[in-house]
């Protein structure tokens, strides 16, 4: 199988490992990720505002090269997956929306939401499936407690993402077992890490992080895992209790025996 | 309607005549207890036109753009869209943006994310 693939800018330089164990671990399920060429940053956020045209169009560049390139696009960061299915989604409900974007790209032919837009996570569950995953592992990591992180961007709007249940998803759990490890159940898994209010009012943004690792560390976790770098970014860089936060990817190819110096 | 109001409603297309007045966005919001004015209130206040308190207010540069009040609205509201909505009027203002280029390098670390810095522009930048 081949899909589309959009890394993001952030996979390209501060979470090269969160690129390179997803394009590793799918290849070792059969599953090439096919990189965009070309590809823009999708601008990090999604501007919710219907006057705002120009701010999306990279999000659709990249879904029409999706659109051409098999029907769908692959995302591995949270925030990426959230843009461009938010994006999309606004094709098919507003057709506003759709009339101007395309007066801006004179696209060959015009876009009009034709792609979807897929995490790798629920690639995994709906595709390639937990079962060949548990089946791949040579290292399982038993014995292990691992804190599922969603944060926000995964989930919310559930109408426009629709990724897992919005207030009690369980896909990162399933995966979690998948590898052998045990999932920590703990209150502030879909609530916000500070996300970007680390660059305007930083104290606030740690008393998110600080109630997030607080709440995965009393529950025993032995480490947490994210899909998203500003998550990571806050976990560990804002918040006073330190827990290891590793991206899913990693976690992934540790299991799959990928990595150098991963105990077989 | 006045201009303000209009503004904030035809950019966010909330109905926010719809609110119920129930506060769940306000309950479940993260960033309520660093904010002057809350979700709730933003909703209240865009119906009733009285857009520019919440303009002069720091509490447009607080909302985390979670989705949880999006999300947990009963009414279908979606007060995180009317506090982008008020936000936008602000920084398209010109010299009103609240980060500038120039900002970053003093609140940039080694491990902070490219996603960081692109977001944050997208919030507070125009």
């Amino acid at each position: 199988m081949k899909i589309a693939y959009y890394p993001g800018c952030t996979l390209k330089n501060r979470a090269r490992d969160l690129d390179r164990y997803a394009r590793e671990t799918a290849s070792a399920l059969g599953c090439e990720f096919e990189e965009i060429p070309l590809w823009q940053c999708c601008g990090g956020a999604y501007t919710s505002a219907k006057d705002e045209i120009a701010t999306k169009l990279a999000a659709v560049r990249a879904l029409a090269a999706g659109r051409d390139m098999g029907g769908r696009v692959v995302t591995v960061c949270s925030a990426c997956f959230n843009v461009l299915a938010q994006t999309n989604r606004e094709f098919l409900v507003n057709p506003d929306f759709d009339f101007k974007v395309n007066n801006y790209l004179k696209g060959d032919p015009a876009y009009h939401g034709e792609a979807s837009v897929v995490h790798y996570l629920t690639l995994l569950r709906d595709e390639i499936g937990f079962d060949a995953v548990k089946a791949r592992v040579t290292n399982p990591l038993k014995g292990k407690k691992i804190a599922a992180y969603y944060g926000c961007l995964l989930l919310r709007p559930s109408e426009a993402l629709a990724f897992d249940d919005p207030e009690d998803p369980s896909v990162m759990e399933d995966f979690i077992r998948a590898l052998g490890a045990e999932p920590v159940n703990y209150s502030m898994r879909n609530e916000c890490c500070g996300g970007y209010l680390t660059l305007e009012d930083r104290e606030a943004a740690k008393k998110r992080s600080n109630a997030v690792v607080r709440s995965a560390a009393e529950n025993g976790a032995d480490f947490m895992i994210t899909a998203c770098p500003l998550c990571m970014y806050n976990l560990t860089k804002n918040a006073d209790e330190k827990i290891p936060v590793r991206y899913f990817t990693d976690v992934l190819a540790e299991a799959f025996g990928l990595k150098e110096g991963a105990a077989e | 309607m006045n201009d303000l109001k209009d503004r904030v409603v035809r950019m966010s297309g909330s109905r926010v005549e719809r609110c119920m007045r129930c506060g769940k966005c306000s309950a479940t919001c993260p960033s309520y207890e660093d904010m002057e004015y809350h979700p709730h209130e933003f909703v209240y206040l865009v119906e009733r036109g009285d857009v520019e308190k919440l303009l002069a207010s720091e509490s447009i540069y607080k909302c985390l753009t979670c989705f949880a009040c999006v999300e947990r609205c009963p009414r279908g509201v979606e007060p995180a869209k009317v506090v982008e909505a008020v936000r936008l009027i602000a920084v398209r203002e010109q010299g009103k943006n609240r980060l500038k280029p120039d900002d970053l390098p003093a609140l940039t670390d080694a491990d902070l994310p490219g996603q960081a810095l692109a977001t944050a522009l997208r919030k507070y930048a125009k």
